[in-house]
């Protein structure tokens, strides 16, 4: 149905499935291998549900150990190997393929250690994004990185896709806040790599780690930064009467010195989305909406209003409004992080994800409103501003194969158009299987044979997360030599 | 041996020079202007490559937090240009220079990405590697290749941006970095103790940087060190010296003084510098005053922050050594007494026993050829480290043995 072709899965594997899934089993116990039709049925797709495919079996392990015994078996017995987390991947990260075993770290969810005079949190990392915060949040301390479906989503797959959020502006996003891992390479050795220490020796490894999206081994345990949260934060509305009107005052937001802890920003049919589902009290009639937080004591955080407001006067905005209260505060996030829900009620959509320089903003959004007019699609922008991080939602009807592949399409060539203003194909979501064969756009080939020589180094056999972030074609003249 | 100079002033220049050097087999020493040649095992190389003629800053946009420089521009120079719109390099790149014997200010801005060398500000800001967007390089196989881009968020593929950092200029050469850019803040302010015990003086760093006020800067000075201060008023004091920076607008630099004098009273006395003064103290530390005009050998360790002083304190036991402590602790700047391998069987064998990693950043020719200068890895990450410098550099020309005999 979609536009992207995974290949056909090996014969021979499928064939020797029931020896395979008695070995796992035998290897290691019947409680940690599922292998029922409808057990599997659960795994067989992730945040992108436009592909699905039912995986040759799962394995849920419950500890490094037992990742490393079912790595080696596949290793040796050449079986392809899908890492997963929660599943939430927008980009078909962690979409199975027939034949290959998935490997799920849901159930390594310990926190092992806390250390607040070192400020390091370690953790088994199938441990959810949110479930780091609320562990430390007792002490009044946060881990940073918070992606929108951070409720559900795992570290494991934070550091799989080096996953963002509204908040990275200021603090990074996850390969800015992972300290060290442990990691369980294709043939079961069990390697550490960083610690408990703010650099770490040698190659940058965890830099190559962090993002490569399941394709060099699966991360068991990981050192991650914990941060003191500030005193307090409140969010602020600045509506416009054009998204260029928003997109100067941002500019000029920064070029003033102040660094916000998040900027974002909604065209008018995703706040009417979103007002309609949160009652956060936007504003309805506006054409471009931001969303502006600062942090601080009391009397830090209206002076930085007061300094913003100022800056935003003089872009002849249509509304300017400071929360006023914690509950007010909350329906502003409550608004922005369940964007995507509440669009989804009302219709499909296909999610977004590039980046583009801020300054190109108003004519970028220009022509994702001509390249969707053009497919007959309506369009949603919700993204982060400050960053630059787009996220239009091209709205569809799942249902109508023609609007399905119409969606591919517009998706396309809007990533393409980031690409061509100077910005990237992924800005926080990830390659998957999804943005797989635009790679040329962004790549030359000799580079992408670059990328693909040193996933060798670290799955020589590729059967690490197959047929996902490098494009099929050239695979095998670019490991050649 | 006769050395031979070469100076690329073009991507594909330098991709020649390397593609011939790799079909030879010739080794290439890799530099900027040089200020840190002394640090690594020392080189044979025929070659000596710097990208002192790739000069230039190719992109600047204060409005979107960003800045690309060719990578043999001066650090100076792309700092200059950042000052004029109130903007900097928030991970406030080290001058090793000076504490080599060389001049101040000698940095490329490609060294600092291929050192990832960050000054005290990496407690709150990141490091250099957490700025890097994107790069331009040549790999040692002479292949011209672009990873990352201008734009502040990009997870598009194989991270090699930040993959090259630290590699010291062995897998391949840069000619482009772009870096994310922050504003200098409005005011800087300085807290200091004197006196204090090094495992006190940690506890009260990491007491700061456990509280909401974005402590950016914790260091420790122990007595013989602070003597070498340049700064008058806290030599004079002939004490160890443990000092916390707090930089933002002028009213909330104030209150959060305030409050940190809260929590760091029951560690002593809480003095105070004002804004000039604290410029100029944070600025001298940013080129470790006080660990030039010695040829003692000096260690860079690396540990977590409660760890250092323990770390010190085991070595001293073995050697005489004075200690600067960054990174609230977390970073030591170790002298110790000239020694026929500088100490690193001790020092290795301590800083193992606690966790972390030691670097040898100046010895005489003769201990670095003798002893490791990098911490050496373990047996996984060291096989995984030669197969990467295969895939980048598959005729071993770029620097080879500085890092590692076989990388």
């Amino acid at each position: 149905m979609s536009l992207v072709v995974q290949p056909q899965p090996d014969k021979r594997i499928l064939a020797r499935r029931d020896a395979i899934v008695a070995d796992l089993v035998r290897l290691l116990g019947s409680d940690v291998v599922i292998a029922d039709a409808d057990g599997r049925r659960a795994f067989e797709t992730d945040g992108l549900t436009a592909y699905r495919a039912m995986p040759l079996a799962v394995i849920l392990p419950r500890s490094t150990e037992e990742v490393s015994k079912a790595l080696r078996y596949c290793h040796e017995n050449t079986v392809k190997v899908v890492a997963r987390g929660a599943g939430t991947s927008l980009c078909g990260g962690a979409l199975p393929s027939e034949d290959a075993i998935v490997i799920g770290v849901s159930r390594m969810n310990r926190v092992i250690e806390v250390d607040y005079e070192n400020r390091i949190a370690r953790l088994e990392t199938g441990i959810t994004n949110l479930g780091i915060t609320a562990a430390v949040q007792p002490h009044g301390f946060f881990y940073a990185p918070d992606p929108s479906s951070q409720l559900a989503c795992t570290l494991a797959g934070n550091i799989a896709m080096n996953s963002g959020g509204a908040h990275c502006l200021k603090y990074g996003v996850t390969t800015n806040n992972v300290l060290g891992v442990k990691m369980v390479l294709i043939d079961g050795t069990i390697i550490d790599i960083g610690g408990a220490y703010l650099d770490q020796p040698g190659y940058d490894l965890l830099a190559l780690v962090v993002g490569s999206e399941g394709q060099f081994g699966i991360v068991t345990e990981a050192t991650v930064r914990i941060l003191r949260s500030a005193e307090a934060a409140r969010p602020m509305l600045i509506g416009f009467a054009s998204s260029e009107a928003a997109g100067q005052c941002v500019s000029a937001i920064i070029a003033s010195g102040i660094i916000p802890v998040a900027i974002e920003f909604m065209d008018k049919p995703a706040i009417e989305v979103c007002e309609a589902f949160a009652k956060a009290g936007y504003p309805l009639n506006v054409e471009a909406l931001l969303i502006v937080e600062v942090e601080g004591s009391a009397e830090e955080i209206s002076e930085l209003l007061g300094r913003i407001v100022a800056i935003a006067r003089a872009h002849n905005p249509m509304v300017v409004r400071v929360s006023e209260s914690e509950a007010q505060s909350a329906a502003i996030w409550k608004g922005r992080k369940s964007a995507f829900g509440a669009i989804g009620r009302i219709s499909d959509y296909y999610c977004m994800d590039g980046t583009i320089p801020l300054g190109r903003l108003p004519d970028v959004l220009v022509s994702i409103g001509r390249i969707c007019k053009e497919h007959g699609l309506k369009v949603a922008n919700i993204f982060h501003a400050g960053d630059g991080n787009l996220h239009p939602l091209v709205l569809y009807n799942a249902n109508n194969p023609d609007e399905v592949a119409k969606a591919e399409h517009c998706g396309a060539e809007i990533l393409k158009l980031c690409v061509e203003v100077g910005g990237c194909l992924t800005g926080e979501h990830g390659v998957g299987v999804e943005k797989r064969d635009l790679m040329p756009v962004q790549f030359t080939p000799a580079e992408l044979g670059l990328q693909m020589r040193i996933k060798t180094v670290f799955d020589p056999k590729w059967l690490l997360n197959p047929a996902k972030v490098f494009p099929l074609d050239g695979r095998e003249a670019a490991t050649a030599g | 041996m006769q050395q031979q100079f070469v100076r690329p002033a073009t991507d594909r220049e330098l991709a020649n020079v390397l593609a011939d050097a790799s079909a030879n087999r010739t080794p290439v020493e890799v530099m900027g202007a040089g200020s840190k040649r002394a640090i690594g095992r020392p080189s044979q190389a025929a070659v000596s490559l710097t990208t002192t003629s790739l000069a230039g800053i190719s992109l600047f946009e204060p409005t979107e937090l960003v800045i690309s420089a060719r990578t043999g521009t001066p650090l100076a120079r792309v700092e200059a240009q950042l000052a004029s719109h109130g903007q900097m390099l928030a991970f406030e790149p080290v001058d090793l220079g000076p504490v080599l014997g060389i001049e101040p200010g000698h940095t490329t801005i490609g060294a600092v990405l291929a050192t990832n060398l960050s000054g005290a500000r990496r407690v709150a800001s990141g490091a250099v590697r957490d700025h890097a967007l994107g790069i331009k390089a040549v790999s040692g196989a002479g292949q011209a290749f672009t990873s990352g881009g201008r734009v502040m968020k990009n997870v598009t593929g194989v991270d090699l941006t930040r993959g090259l950092s630290g590699s010291w200029g062995t897998l391949a050469v840069l000619t482009e970095v772009t870096f994310k850019v922050m504003p200098i803040p409005e005011e800087t302010g300085t807290l200091f103790l004197l006196g204090l015990p090094d495992s006190i003086a940690v506890e009260a760093l990491c007491a700061a940087m456990g509280t909401p006020f974005e402590v950016s800067g914790a260091i420790h000075l122990q007595e013989g060190l602070s003597a070498r201060l340049w700064h008058a008023g806290m030599r004079s004091a002939q004490k160890a010296v443990t000092a916390l920076r707090i930089e933002n607008f002028s009213r909330s630099v104030a209150y959060r003084k305030q409050r940190l004098k809260e929590t760091l009273k029951p560690f002593g006395d809480v003095h105070e510098l004002d804004h000039a003064s604290s410029l100029a103290f944070w600025d001298e530390l940013r080129q470790l005053s006080v660990l030039q005009r010695s040829d003692a050998p000096l260690w860079r360790i690396s540990t977590a922050p409660r760890s250092g002083p323990k770390v010190v304190a085991a070595i001293g036991r073995y050697m005489p050594c004075s200690a600067l402590y960054d990174w609230s602790g977390g970073l030591i700047w170790v002298e110790v007494l000239p020694a026929a391998d500088a100490g690193a069987a001790d020092v290795r064998r301590l800083v193992a026993t606690h966790g972390g990693h030691a670097t040898l950043i100046r010895a005489e020719p003769a201990v670095r050829a003798a002893v490791d200068v990098f911490q050496p890895l373990e047996p996984g990450l060291s096989l995984i480290s030669r197969e990467i410098k295969a895939v980048m550099d598959p005729a071993g020309i770029l620097n080879p043995g500085r890092m590692y005999a076989n990388v």
